[in-house]
């Protein structure tokens, strides 16, 4: 290349190929050559005939669509708050989206061992409803854990959300009320379709995060629950079976990224998106 | 307008929804993080909520040396590896950025995804594959190999926010200043640079707070025996809940806020970045 730009980008090149792309190459190549299984995919075919691995892949990618429903639930209210609210509303509604961000993942993740500990609010409050009897936890439950990962990927389905529905035409919606359509007609035929790529790039980030938020998982689900990354975790740091950790990270990679293409190509759905 | 009866219930449901429960959700968004806020001030020896009295004893704790020498440790051990982060992906990511403004949108388009990917896939996936592919190579964990981490993961987040800037940047300005005898190393310093600095300064904000803030990275690539303030506080969040969690978590608070406003001050960029 004589482009006079290709100096500015060789750092960045060599980092990506050396830093990233060499190291998946070997994590690769490990998964399927290091420890004792024949075959090209024995490391994968021994760790996916185990019916309780398979279990956690399948738990791992329920706990990311459970979190996404929840997430859905708590967003639609908040961006249909934006959309009717003024200026001044807006942007309180932009600044509260934006300021969970204000505390990293650990801290998010703190807030919610307080909450749902044993002396925490939520249980008080159940218990004074009757909801449960005597103290309890809701740690180490996956409630516990959905709720706490809902509100901590929040911020990621709610600001596309809220994207979209700045720049949307209100004129849609002033014609379909002179149409004679009620609020909630309008809600579900206007305003949600056509806040849709919003919400699908929303469902994205917050399956993505939430399947994969290791931390969170760890901190809340304990060792009772275990989804694939904390798996991953144990079989590095605590069993040394680097050979199996390699295969649960791409496990991890495959069950995770299948579910984001059928989300992204959900965008591409002509007649899904297309008036969009 | 005569309105039906349906049609009046209709609406007050509705208004329900959106003014109702959209506010109820918009608190539930922050107040989990202002209830971790108000722990760190709690006079109790547990994470009782609500706490028993209002005090600044854990903050003490943590500027004691004899209660908290590993903390701080930590602490300064975690803002070295921010630091150079920060300084490596500026060596890296700003002149690519730059560069790719400079070629053709046909190989900008191939390149991009190459320089981005380390960002989309689950950090601790990376973690393992790079403590693989050092461990063929004889090099054992390391400071160095977490700050090597951290530069290829968080660096796209710098050349994200400097190549949204860079795109933008009118040529003939550099024209305009090689037509005038400088050098092309003279022009990038005294002409680009400038230009770009809002995109840098917010891009040096993200990898410093991302920085400080994963576990994934240097759980599997920190060398044992050194303690890093990430890795410090998931400990506390698993076993002891020491309430100096909070206090941690207020400072943190308390710096990406300052950070944040350093930054907003440097620039009126960034606020336009966070909701991109």
């Amino acid at each position: 290349m004589k482009n006079p730009a290709f100096p500015f980008l060789l750092p960045m090149l060599l980092l990506s190929l050396g830093g990233f792309v060499a190291p998946m190459g070997v994590l690769a190549f490990y998964s399927l050559s290091a420890g004792g299984n024949p075959g090209l995919f024995g490391n994968y075919a021994a760790f996916l005939e185990d019916p309780f691995n398979l279990w956690i892949i399948v738990d791992t990618v329920t706990l990311g669509f459970k979190v996404v429903v929840v997430a859905t639930c708590l967003a639609v209210p908040i961006a249909m708050l934006y959309w009717h609210g003024g200026r001044r509303l807006r942007q309180t509604v932009v600044v509260l989206a934006l300021l969970p961000m204000l505390a990293s993942n650990i801290v998010r993740t703190f807030a919610w061992i307080v909450l749902l500990g044993r002396n925490g609010p939520l249980v008080a409050i159940a218990d004074a409803l009757g909801l449960i009897d005597g103290p309890r936890s809701f740690l180490l439950t996956e409630g516990g854990l959905v709720i706490a990962l809902a509100q901590i990927e929040l911020p990621l389905l709610l600001l596309p959300m809220i994207a979209v529905l700045s720049r949307m035409d209100r004129r849609l919606v002033e014609a379909a009320e002179m149409a004679g359509a009620g609020p909630w007609r309008i809600m579900f035929t206007i305003v949600l379709p056509l806040t849709l790529p919003g919400i699908i790039a929303g469902w994205i980030l917050t399956f993505a995060s939430a399947a994969t938020n290791f931390v969170t998982q760890a901190a809340i689900g304990g060792a009772r629950l275990i989804y694939l990354p904390q798996f991953l975790y144990r079989q590095v740091n605590i069993l040394f079976d680097w050979p199996t950790a390699s295969v649960v990270a791409f496990i991890l990679i495959i069950s995770t990224g299948s579910v984001i293409l059928a989300l992204a190509m959900l965008t591409r759905h002509p007649r899904l998106i297309g008036n969009a | 307008m005569r309105k039906s009866w349906t049609s009046h219930l209709s609406s007050i449901s509705y208004g329900l929804f959106v003014y109702g429960l959209g506010a109820l959700f918009l608190g539930f968004m922050v107040v989990p993080v202002l209830i971790s806020l108000s722990m760190s001030f709690t006079s109790g020896q547990t994470l009782k909520f609500p706490p028993p009295g209002l005090s600044l004893r854990w903050y003490a704790a943590l500027l004691d040396p004899v209660q908290s020498e590993i903390v701080q440790q930590a602490a300064w051990n975690t803002l070295q590896i921010a630091v150079f982060a920060v300084l490596a992906s500026l060596v890296f990511a700003v002149p690519a950025a730059f560069g790719m403004a400079r070629i053709s949108a046909r190989r900008a388009n191939a390149l991009e995804p190459l320089f981005l990917a380390p960002m989309v896939l689950p950090s601790l996936v990376y973690g393992l594959a790079l403590l693989i592919a050092a461990n063929l190579m004889h090099i054992s964990p390391s400071i160095w190999l977490v700050v090597l981490a951290n530069v290829v993961v968080f660096g796209p987040l710098m050349f994200r926010a400097t190549s949204s800037i860079a795109q933008q940047l009118d040529p003939s300005l550099e024209d305009a200043s090689s037509l005038l005898g400088a050098s092309r190393w003279s022009t990038f310093r005294r002409v680009t640079l400038p230009l770009l600095a809002p995109g840098i300064y917010a891009g040096m904000f993200l990898v410093f707070i991302q920085s400080i803030e994963n576990v994934s990275l240097p759980l599997f690539l920190a060398p044992a025996g050194t303690t890093i303030l990430p890795l410090e506080m998931f400990a506390m969040l698993q076993d002891s809940l020491d309430p100096r969690i909070a206090a941690i978590s207020g400072v943190l608070i308390a710096i990406t806020v300052l950070v944040l406003v350093a930054v907003q001050r440097l620039t009126p960029f960034l606020r336009d970045q966070g909701r991109s």
